[in-house]
């Protein structure tokens, strides 16, 4: 039921995204949608939630699609947390460009992360955040081979995992599982 | 600087992300290996999506940025192709 | 000069900086590895700043001009935002996949001072 209620919200924000402007009035909130469009989203999104729901029950084995507040809690993490930590990478990245000074590395790092869903998030949240970029995913050993551009000083495993992804693993961790 | 409106400053854009351009096409011809074509194909592609957003507001034409959104997925897939066809191939240097 | 034209100025500035910041970068840094640094950090977040000067131009054009015509300017801004999500979504992925292409194929990383990559069965 809660995953109906997922996906029922989540195809209705994006229609409605898509179809914004559409009115006909001259104030604001008249000119944002026409009653047509919003019937339409309802009855489009009541479909789509009702033709996938077993699909992607069945697919996707996490917790994140059983509570619609997860889903909220991801756009607030990416427009916030994330975007903060991409502007930061920025400044990082264009120190390297105009200085030239690098010191790349190829590292192992194991977040401890159970689903498949919240390795995602955090390989792709690592690939734009300062100087690492995911190479490759090992399901079997649960870890991740990552590029690091300026490879830090480090003496055991959590101090790398922390130099690498900082607060990623506990977002992704409280997203996911 | 007397009457520079809104729109020309935004074109004014669209001609720096357009010298980007042409920068990562000479990446594209130079690259030693493939990859290093894939990648400065893919920033041609996030170039190319800016490129045509400053314009859809340049001449206030809105197919233009839905244009622009399926550009991005579409040449998203494309890079994915492309990788997954030369991570089969091994490639000595050249 | 307007406010806003400046306000649109300092971000097509940045946006520029970034931009070409990105694409230098791929010219110059040594390997494929460092390329790719350069270009997804860089031009995705040169496009943010160029959908941004367009949501602002989108929303000063909305209260400028008559209202049969404001619907238009609604959907402008807010499709913007849509194309930035959709870049955002797909360049971390679409990095991740060139990268490990590169390190199938056998490519080393260059000036390397530690490597723990073993090929994945």
């Amino acid at each position: 039921m809660l995953t109906f209620l997922t996906i029922f919200l989540g195809c209705l924000a994006i229609y409605l995204l898509l179809v914004a402007g559409s009115g006909p009035g001259a104030t604001f909130l008249t000119q944002l949608f026409s009653y047509e469009e919003l019937i339409a989203a309802v009855l489009l999104a009541l479909l789509t939630a009702v033709v996938t729901r077993v699909v992607i029950g069945k697919a996707v084995n996490d917790n994140m699609l059983k509570n619609p507040l997860r889903l909220g809690m991801f756009v607030f993490y990416t427009f916030t947390v994330w975007l903060y930590y991409l502007a930061k990478a920025n400044l990082d990245v264009a120190y390297r460009v105009i200085t030239g000074r690098i010191r790349p590395g190829i590292v192992r790092i194991k977040p401890g992360l159970k689903t498949e869903l919240g390795r995602t998030i955090l390989a792709n949240s690592i690939t734009l955040t300062p100087g690492t970029l995911t190479v490759d995913l090992d399901d079997k050993k649960d870890e991740l081979v990552i590029h690091w551009i300026n490879v830090g000083e480090y003496k055991d495993e959590k101090e790398k995992l922390n130099g690498v992804c900082g607060p990623f693993a506990d977002w992704a961790r409280r997203i996911a599982e | 600087m007397t009457s520079l409106g809104m729109a020309e400053v935004i074109l004014i854009g669209t001609f720096a992300l357009g010298i980007g351009m042409v920068v990562s096409l000479l990446r594209l011809f130079l690259g030693p290996t493939s990859p290093d074509r894939v990648v400065a194909f893919d920033a041609m592609n996030t170039l190319v999506v800016g490129i045509m957003i400053g314009l859809s507001a340049f001449y206030e034409q809105v197919v233009l940025i839905d244009i622009a959104i399926v550009y991005a997925l579409l040449s998203w897939v494309s890079t994915l192709a492309i990788a997954k066809y030369i991570g089969n191939t091994k490639e000595k240097e050249g | 000069m307007d406010v806003i034209i400046i306000v649109l100025l300092v971000l097509i500035g940045l946006s520029t900086f970034f931009s070409l910041l990105g694409v230098f970068g791929l010219m110059r840094f040594p390997d494929v590895y460092t390329r790719l640094h350069a270009t997804t950090k860089c031009t995705t977040f040169g496009s943010l700043f160029m959908v941004i000067a367009v949501m602002v131009y989108g929303v000063v054009r909305y209260l400028e001009v008559e209202s049969y015509n404001q619907g238009s300017f609604i959907v402008l801004t807010v499709h913007a935002f849509l194309a930035f999500v959709a870049i955002l979504l797909t360049n971390p992925s679409g990095a991740h996949a060139i990268a490990r292409a590169a390190r199938r194929t056998g490519i080393e990383p260059e000036q390397a001072v530690i490597d723990e990559f073993e090929e994945v069965k």
